[in-house]
């Protein structure tokens, strides 16, 4: 499995981001996105999950292009963004819930409870999730990285709002998912130590 | 493929719940525009008798407009909209399940409380049952039709009142085919089969067509 994008090139409005972007990732490595705020790195990655067509080049997943690929390659992803993707109104478990269901996922009720015990949600599984903090919620939203069996992680900026446990909790998950054969491509300040697997790194610079 | 269906449309239901007010407003909106009607154009028997079926679809047009904004709005919002476009799952399959639960709470309702403006109009039973007849077949268009408008404006500002502009004209066979069957039932020894069977056909239409457009203008938005 190679990620490989060629020649990219996007706009924002009438501004450039970035062009003749030339990179690639495979099984087993890990890529950092670095560069100031507002230099594209959110617009690539969107762009990389399909969610945004690129203004000039390719991504190809196996050779393929991704958007032709289309459910094909997207059922390999995993995306976090900006946003949790939480629905205020249900809790914790219901969302994850969903989440798997939406994801072909057939995990079982202990299962989605391990998950929640295991990123530090536990005693808060039943409480809506409006009213948990922002480090909770966006724990809430990564329980759904220990259930998933998809090869490529997507993650903008995963450790924001997180204290220090958590983020030391989420570097290791990230390190064990790129340690067994799986790809992670995520933007943030913080750094993740890997005992095997590789780092890269791609700076933006509008 | 059940399984989604069953699991996001149990998802909206659970969420409309939670957050009564939504479904409630809807509701009302109907309820009160057919009961200010007459006191608008007077209480002449003859009169309110022959403009129930218009004010009647008029009404659950409105009604059914105003609850879509909501439709893919929140999912916008929180970023579960992202989830659900990249899910694993078809999204027709998903666009169609959101859009039966946008049914179930603002249609269905419409359907139920319609005795109330017979009643209000000095319909008779069998006009009433018409009526009922012809809003079950037509409001699960209009909620099929309407989720490409919602889907189209969001994001943008004022996308309610472009909802509208954009949805309102294609409404408009459903409200003369709709509101045509409960005229034509008062006419003594007439026959509304066609009506029905026109709205039906509508129906499954709208049923085939719709979520792959609705699909398609969500990914669209998404960008």
């Amino acid at each position: 499995m190679i990620l490989k994008i060629q020649n990219l090139s996007c706009r924002r409005g009438d501004r450039l981001l970035f062009e003749n972007l030339d990179f690639q990732i495979q099984s087993g490595e890990l890529l950092f996105i670095e560069g100031h705020n507002g230099c594209g790195k959110t617009t690539l990655l969107k762009t990389l999950v399909t969610l945004r067509r690129p203004d000039a080049g390719v991504v190809l997943w196996d050779k393929q292009s991704i958007f032709k690929l289309a459910d094909e390659y997207r059922q390999n992803l995993v995306w976090l963004g900006h946003y949790n993707g939480l629905k205020g109104d249900l809790t914790a478990l219901e969302n994850l819930r969903i989440a798997s269901v939406l994801n072909g996922i057939d995990a079982s009720e202990e299962a989605l409870w391990d998950a929640l015990k295991t990123i530090g949600l536990y005693g808060f599984e039943d409480l809506p999730t409006t009213v948990l903090s922002q480090g909770q919620k966006r724990r809430a939203a990564l329980s759904y990285l220990l259930l998933t069996k998809a090869p490529l992680w997507i993650l903008d900026e995963p450790f924001s709002a997180l204290d220090v446990r958590a983020v030391d909790m989420l570097q290791a998950i990230i390190a064990g998912h790129v340690e067994q054969g799986g790809m992670v491509i995520l933007t943030t300040h913080q750094e993740v130590p890997l005992t095997s697997g590789q780092v890269k790194r791609l700076k933006l610079a509008a | 493929m059940f399984t989604v269906f069953k699991t996001i449309l149990g998802r909206d239901l659970t969420l409309a719940m939670r957050r009564k007010t939504d479904i409630l407003t809807t509701f009302f909106f109907f309820v009160i525009v057919i009961s200010i009607f007459p006191l608008g154009v007077g209480f002449d028997k003859a009169m309110l008798q022959k403009m129930a079926p218009g004010i009647a679809w008029i009404a659950a047009l409105l009604a059914s407009m105003i609850a879509l904004e909501r439709l893919f709005a929140s999912d916008y919002e929180d970023g579960t909209l992202e989830q659900m476009l990249l899910s694993h799952q078809p999204l027709i399959i998903i666009v169609l399940a959101k859009v039966f639960a946008h049914w179930l709470l603002t249609g269905l309702p419409l359907v139920l409380i319609a005795p109330l403006a017979g009643l209000q109009y000095h319909l008779s039973g069998d006009e009433v049952g018409i009526m009922m007849l012809t809003l079950l077949l037509g409001t699960p268009i209009l909620s099929l039709l309407g989720a490409i408008g919602a889907a189209l404006t969001l994001g943008l500002r004022g996308g309610g009142v472009l909802i509208s502009v954009l949805i309102l004209p294609l409404y408009v066979p459903i409200l003369i085919y709709g509101a045509g069957a409960v005229s034509t039932s008062m006419e003594a020894g007439s026959n509304v089969q066609a009506y029905l069977l026109l709205l039906g056909a509508f129906l499954i239409l709208a049923l085939f067509f719709t979520p792959w457009a609705t699909a398609a203008a969500l990914r669209i938005a998404s960008e």
